[in-house]
């Protein structure tokens, strides 16, 4: 291994500073219902109620007099006091006006149409709100139930999302948490995080499939398993396909039983209730009786399993059709697939088991709780990011990413399956003598044309020096962090003015409104701002007080005792500083110490480049230059 | 991408830690005084990954070795540092991502190949097809695609491409070893074109399979 430029070892441990005892936990962030977990020592555990129960309903109820209900109590009322409750809110994460009422019909919400732009609005108890403020009231009470349990504030989570959700819903459920004063340490998508679960209790190895069947997502993920490393080779899904459109289904039957009817939105949600209450028995029976009593009339339903299954199998034969194309995306046939993991309540229906059986020629894995395990996977992320793992995830895009071109033409930028994080480029140029302006339109999809795809962001760079149409060149970078969240820069690159332009794409939301929010949601936001910040200051004043001592470690020799006492009491300062909680205190020391430190770092440069000049040096520099365990 | 070549000279044997402000090695990932994690320096992707360059490579060696890496520079593994340990370390995980998705593919690390050897293997999938044998073949298969009314029939035209891919990728590793450039960019050319024939035949074929309910 001579040829090597550096040598791979296996990193130690990544001891953080700071970790303290603040602890992170995961969680899964339902359309039916939300879990959490926590992991200690890689030992994760669910966090239930009293009675044990670990599913918080994602209902939220809205009283009158401004009290708001998560989980079972708020199910309660859903046949009460339907028009104040809300449920599969997580349908409308990231979505748009235009979306929202397209699907409207089947909602048994109402859309607040006064909103012309922006982020729908959602009417109810007698309010007006976003579904990142009902997603937020969620994880409040996931928040509440972890701190309950544990007995310590909880600040820190993992946050699942579906595989395919696309750049704004992402982002839609970053704020959500945000607004629940939790700092997102990571999104993960959903069966990433269920593989890391069953991997790790199993200890699996080889492709495995992981198929997410929940309340309104679906997700097909196909995973390498390998010596602690989850590496997902390709993904897709329907981010508007579950268990809610079965009800769907079974409701629309019952109410044709009845003859033609208005409804009301409050007998909607009472009809979906019964609908759901039929689907979900015939599971486990193979056939049943159901009652309706809406507006003042009764009525009666038979229902059996095999009509049920005659519904729903385009459903479910939809998901085939998607797990066909992420098989054939990476390459796999269903023979080379090890091992089909089950996830997400309605995993449960025959139909979808036998369905999946016959597609990937096996049995699939069922051993799992499918409804905690996304949640346990969260925390062991968790945990990972906070105290250090061996195990190592690593996500795919699961939509490509891309810019409108002339004629609406989609031109990709990224294309989906790319291992995150990623950065790609490409050149435009603009194709009007003196264009001034280019405007840059960012969309999300597989299709070719624009309008077939999700709309992200619009832009424009501006002041492009006046040039002959072609000439300019117009750099766009796309840049897809871990969370899979995207940043968009454009750069014009043949003149020295490099005018550069940032975009975060967030559907809806701006800064402006995300901090009138918190402000208006929490007492406490800016206390909670000022901390994070507070904290910030002492991780890099750290890194630094480190960074100085580890350089006089090597090269103290080139200080004399006067310098060296200089700096040590630099050093002193900024440690003292990071005992109070005075920011700009902090900020300042970190300043004095860089300054302290300034000619001595000169010193260190002209040794090694001395060093380097000396011959011998390139070799020995080198050796000095391998990699030590980060963090050591 | 977008990382500006080092000029030559002294910089390319020493430059400054950003966070120790210390010498450190252009090519190490991590200080070796303060441990704090470098950005990714100008090298090629076999150099990133600690490979050979060449086109025959150690498949199960090149996972290793990128595994290994993402271990260690992962953006997983900085949750909790300073904002400028996390950039470096989404763009070291970016670097690594790209120089993985290049080599590993046989077409990717081909062109990749050409391009470090100073040719332009026209990187554009949809490029044009100027040789006449080619132009040839190609005409020849695309009729075939289109008159197959069955996915049996497309499923030939597949298996077809699929074969003529694994002989023309033998050939191109043979191209490489040769040293003879110029096979290797009419190899590259004639592979460009049979996978875009394969991906129409297996659309194609679905399609039918489609229609016919099967
Ligand atoms: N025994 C059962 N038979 C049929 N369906 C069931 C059964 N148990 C639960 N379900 C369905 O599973 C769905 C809820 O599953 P789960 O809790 O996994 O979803 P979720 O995680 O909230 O949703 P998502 O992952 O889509 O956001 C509901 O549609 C519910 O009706
Ligand atoms: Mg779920
Ligand atoms: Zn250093």
């Amino acid at each position: 291994m001579s040829e090597l430029l550096f040598d791979i070892h296996e990193p130690g441990q990544t001891p953080l500073p700071h970790a303290g005892d603040a602890i992170a936990v995961g969680i899964d962030l339902g359309t039916t219902n939300s879990v959490v977990a926590v992991a200690r020592e890689g030992k994760p555990e669910v966090l239930r109620d009293e009675k044990g129960q670990a599913l918080i309903p994602s209902v939220v109820a809205y009283g009158a007099d401004g009290t708001v209900t998560v989980g079972a109590q708020a199910r309660l009322q859903i046949l009460d006091r339907p028009q104040d409750v809300i449920s599969s809110v997580k349908r409308l994460m990231g979505r748009g006006l235009a979306d929202v009422k397209r699907i409207a019909g089947q909602l048994p919400f109402t859309v607040d149409g006064d909103e012309q732009a922006g982020m729908v609005r959602i009417k109810i108890g007698g309010r007006s709100l976003t579904p990142v403020e009902i997603s937020a009231d969620i994880l409040m009470a996931v928040k509440a139930r972890a701190e309950t349990v544990l007995g310590k504030t909880v600040k820190q989570a993992v946050v699942t999302v579906p595989a395919y959700f696309d750049d704004a819903a992402r982002t839609a459920t970053k704020d959500a948490a945000r607004l629940a004063g939790l700092e997102v340490l990571r999104l993960v998508n959903e069966p990433t995080a269920a593989a890391l679960a069953y991997g790790l209790d199993e200890g699996a190895e080889g492709l495995y499939a992981v198929y997410d069947l929940g309340g309104g997502t679906f997700d097909i993920s196909l995973l390498r398993m390998e010596k602690g490393v989850f590496q997902v080779k390709a993904t897709g899904g329907d981010a508007a396909l579950g268990g809610d459109d079965f009800d769907h289904r079974v409701a629309e039957r019952f109410l044709a039983e009845r003859g033609f009817q208005t409804l009301t939105a409050d007998a909607v949600s009472q009809v979906l209730v019964t609908a759901r209450v039929a689907k979900e028995c015939l599971t486990g029976r193979e056939a049943g009786d159901w009652m309706l009593d809406l507006d003042g009339r009764l009525s009666h339903h038979a229902l059996t399993r095999p009509e049920l299954e005659a519904m729903i199998a385009p459903l479910i034969d939809r998901t085939i059709a998607i797990a066909k194309t992420v098989l054939a995306d990476a390459g796999v046939t269903p023979e080379q697939v090890k091992g089909v993991v089950l996830v997400g309540g309605s995993t449960r229906i025959p139909l979808v088991r036998a369905k999946v059986a016959a597609f990937f020629g096996q049995p699939p894995l069922a051993d799992i709780n499918p409804d905690e395990v996304v949640a346990v996977g969260a925390a062991l992320q968790a945990e990972a990011l906070t105290r250090g793992s061996d195990t190592l995830l690593l996500d795919v895009t699961p939509l490509s990413l891309g810019l409108e071109t002339m004629g609406g033409i989609v031109e990709k930028i990224i294309p989906r399956n790319s291992p995150i994080p990623t950065a790609m480029a490409q050149e435009f140029t603009t194709y009007q003598d003196g264009q001034a302006a280019m405007r840059i339109h960012v969309v999300q999809g597989e299709r070719e044309m624009v309008d077939q795809c999700r709309s992200l962001a619009r832009f424009d760079l501006m002041g492009i020096p006046p040039m002959a149409a072609g000439a300019a060149r117009i750099r766009v970078t796309f840049t897809v962090d871990a969370d899979g969240l995207l940043t968009v820069a454009a750069l014009e690159t043949t003149t020295g003015t490099e005018q550069q332009v940032s975009v975060k794409p967030s559907y809806g939301l701006t800064e402006d409104e995300m901090a009138e929010m918190l402000r208006a949601s929490l007492a406490h936001a800016k206390d909670d701002m000022a901390a994070r910040l507070l904290a910030e200051a002492r991780v890099e004043a750290n890194r630094s007080i480190l960074a100085v001592g580890a350089a006089l470690g090597v090269d103290a020799d080139l200080l004399s005792p006067p310098e060296r006492a200089q700096i040590d009491q630099a050093i002193a300062r900024l440690d003292a500083a990071c005992r109070e909680t005075d920011r700009q205190a902090i900020l300042d020391a970190t300043q004095a110490l860089e300054g302290e430190t300034k000619a001595f770092a000169e010193r260190r440069m002209d040794r090694g480049i001395r060093t380097a000049l000396a011959g011998m040096s390139v070799e020995s520099l080198e050796k000095v230059a391998e990699p030590v365990k980060p963090g050591a | 991408m977008n990382i500006q070549a080092q000029p030559e000279g002294l910089e390319s044997c020493v430059v400054a830690c950003w966070s120790c402000k210390g010498p450190a090695s252009p090519r190490a990932l991590f200080c070796s005084v303060c441990n704090a994690v470098q950005p990714p320096r100008a090298v090629d992707h076999f150099q990133r990954l600690g490979l050979l360059p060449g086109f025959e490579i150690d498949l199960a060696q090149l996972e290793r070795h990128y595994f290994g890496l993402q271990r260690k520079l992962h953006p997983d593994r900085f949750a909790g540092r300073t904002g400028c340990e996390k950039l470096y370390s989404q763009q070291q995980a970016t670097q690594l991502n790209e120089a993985y998705e290049t080599l590993k593919d046989p077409m990717r690390r081909a062109v990749y190949l050409l391009k470090l050897a100073g040719r332009a293997a026209d990187a554009d999938p949809k490029g044009t097809v100027s040789d006449p044998a080619l132009l040839m073949e190609s005409m020849e298969a695309r009729e075939a695609l289109a008159e197959a009314e069955t996915s049996a029939e497309a499923g030939a035209v597949l298996i077809r491409a699929e074969a003529d891919i694994a002989s023309g990728i033998a050939d191109l590793a043979q191209a490489f070893a040769e040293r003879r450039l110029d096979q290797a960019e009419k190899l590259v050319l004639r592979l460009k074109y049979l996978s875009r024939l394969a991906e129409e035949a297996r659309a194609h074929k679905a399609r039918l399979a489609r229609s016919a309910g099967e």
